[in-house]
């Protein structure tokens, strides 16, 4: 289904990301997602994440259907040009997919395949407006589709802790220009950041889902720090991970430093994105702390 | 080679200020400029007044050049509220660098032509897109100074000011959000979601 109904009721939307493996089998992954994703409302499922050949998003949305779950179809521009994106969006109609989530994707030389040309025919902005043309009935080359368009709940991602902010902001605008009906941020550890972004950010009246990692040890804090864009987590928070060492790696720290920042922010956007990045196992704990459980 | 192509007169009279210099980069061995045209369209910008001075000139795409070109015209250009550059992208960059301070806008586009290129080893460059973007981009080139020569602005990979692919290069997108937030241009920044064409020859 899609979330934009879920929004549109006033529903605070949840949602977690899984990672699709190298290789074509999917038992693991399915399992975590029944055993442990069954209190989100969708699934995001990442396109060849940090530009590392996996596995399609397509084909794992489509067997997380099979399993009566909810997924939302990530798709970046890195891979595939406009006819290539449009086929694939054609075929996720076909599979009944109704969410996807548009981004540029990061660069090829950041991921395992460096030699691969990095494609970038169109961009998160022109992607939208690309999924906006097709359900309007034709295709970026003006010809009409057969039968009925597709429709998708279309989701696009910002930044709010970036230290060019205002760019963020800016670049925000248009996708919401370009048909964005829901956001999802880039993982927040500064709650305060992220309040005052989206007293900027409620002007474009899209409804708006935290984004949180859930952190695993100080080591992990730190290249985040120094390597992801968008990501900036205060010194307190390094330091409360490396207080008490088992207790961080049992994985509590990180569920509490979590769960704290949900109970901060909810009352000022409309759902959690939760990157679980292997620790699906964690997120019943943290929908419970954060007080979000059967919501 | 290159070949330039002028933008609409609409496209020119609607960027133009009402003190407008306009830099006209004639006689260069690498670019088919169309200079009747051009000489018509900037004749027409004079006689309406939009435009005080034409200065007619050459190679403005090196800035040691530009410089001593420009140097007798400073008192037009520092008074002027645009500069119209009629160039190759290059040359539109190298005056936007120039006179950062100030609207640049670009009179024509560049597009490809099969043969020999300038290999004048510059600071700026320009890949003949073919529709340059250098009006909405406060004159920096999205398409050759971008990693992924994005035209809808910055993508999430931006650190510190810097593009995710190397970390010594400076982010295109921040520098254009930037250039037109001194200019107080941010809005050009506002257009609807722009699709590059790649057909050959259009
Ligand atoms: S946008 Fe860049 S590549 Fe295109 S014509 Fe202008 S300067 Fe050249
Ligand atoms: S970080 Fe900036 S320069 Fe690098 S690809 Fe993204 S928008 Fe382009």
């Amino acid at each position: 289904m899609r979330i934009s109904e879920l929004f549109a009721r006033g529903e605070f939307v949840l949602t977690a990301e899984v990672g699709p493996p190298k290789g074509f089998h999917l038992d693991h992954l399915l399992h975590e997602a029944e055993e442990f994703l069954q209190d989100v409302h969708a699934i995001n499922v990442t396109d060849c994440q940090s530009s590392v050949m996996r596995l399609s998003s397509l084909a794992t949305c489509k067997a997380l259907k099979d399993k009566g779950l909810n997924s939302i179809f990530q798709l970046t521009c890195r891979d595939r040009n406009r006819i290539a994106l449009q086929s694939d969006l054609l075929s996720a109609a076909f599979f009944g997919i109704d969410n996807m989530l548009a981004l540029t994707g990061d660069h090829t030389v950041m991921g395992d395949t460096k030699q691969a040309k990095p494609v970038f025919d169109l961009d998160s902005v022109s992607l939208l407006h690309c999924v906006k043309t097709l359900e309007s009935g034709v295709d970026l080359a003006g010809n009409e589709l057969d039968g009925e368009p597709p429709k998708f709940a279309k989701g696009a991602v910002v930044s709010p802790c970036s230290d060019s902010v205002d760019v963020q902001l800016a670049k925000m605008e248009r996708k919401v220009e370009a048909g964005a009906e829901y956001f999802q941020t880039q993982a927040v550890y500064d709650s305060e950041k992220f309040i005052r972004f989206m007293e900027k950010a409620k002007q474009f009246k899209v409804p708006v889902q935290l984004g949180v990692i859930i952190p695993k040890n100080a080591g992990m804090a730190n290249f985040m720090n120094n390597n992801i864009a968008g990501v900036s987590i205060p010194p307190e928070i390094i330091e409360e991970l490396k207080a008490d060492k088992e207790k961080t790696k049992a994985g509590v720290t990180g569920v509490e430093i979590t769960a704290r920042i949900i109970k901060e922010c909810k009352d000022h956007c409309q759902g959690v994105h939760i990157m679980a990045l292997g620790w699906e196992s964690k997120v019943p704990a943290l929908l419970e702390q954060a007080g979000l459980k059967g919501s | 080679m290159l070949i330039t192509q002028l933008k609409t007169a609409d496209e020119i009279k609607s960027l133009a200020g009402s003190k407008t210099v306009i830099i006209s980069c004639e006689g260069c061995k690498e670019v088919h400029f169309p200079a009747a045209a051009a000489g018509e369209l900037q004749k027409d910008l004079l006689g309406s007044g939009t435009a005080s001075k034409v200065i007619r000139t050459e190679y403005v795409c090196s800035p040691e050049n530009l410089s001593v070109q420009t140097k007798k015209h400073m008192d037009k250009l520092n008074a002027a509220d645009t500069i119209v550059v009629f160039s190759c992208g290059v040359g539109v960059q190298s005056v936007s660098e120039k006179f950062a301070g100030k609207p640049v806008f670009a009179g024509c586009d560049t597009l490809p032509l099969p043969g020999y290129q300038g290999v004048t080893p510059l600071e700026v460059d320009c890949d003949q897109c073919g529709e340059c973007y250098l009006n909405s981009t406060g004159g920096i080139c999205p398409i050759a100074s971008c990693s992924k020569s994005l035209v809808n602005g910055q993508c999430g990979g931006c650190k510190d000011g810097k593009c995710e692919v190397d970390k010594e290069m400076e982010c295109a997108w921040d520098r254009i959000y930037k250039r037109l937030d001194k200019l107080q241009l941010l809005d050009s920044m506002k257009y609807p979601a722009k699709l590059r064409n790649f057909a050959p020859g259009s």
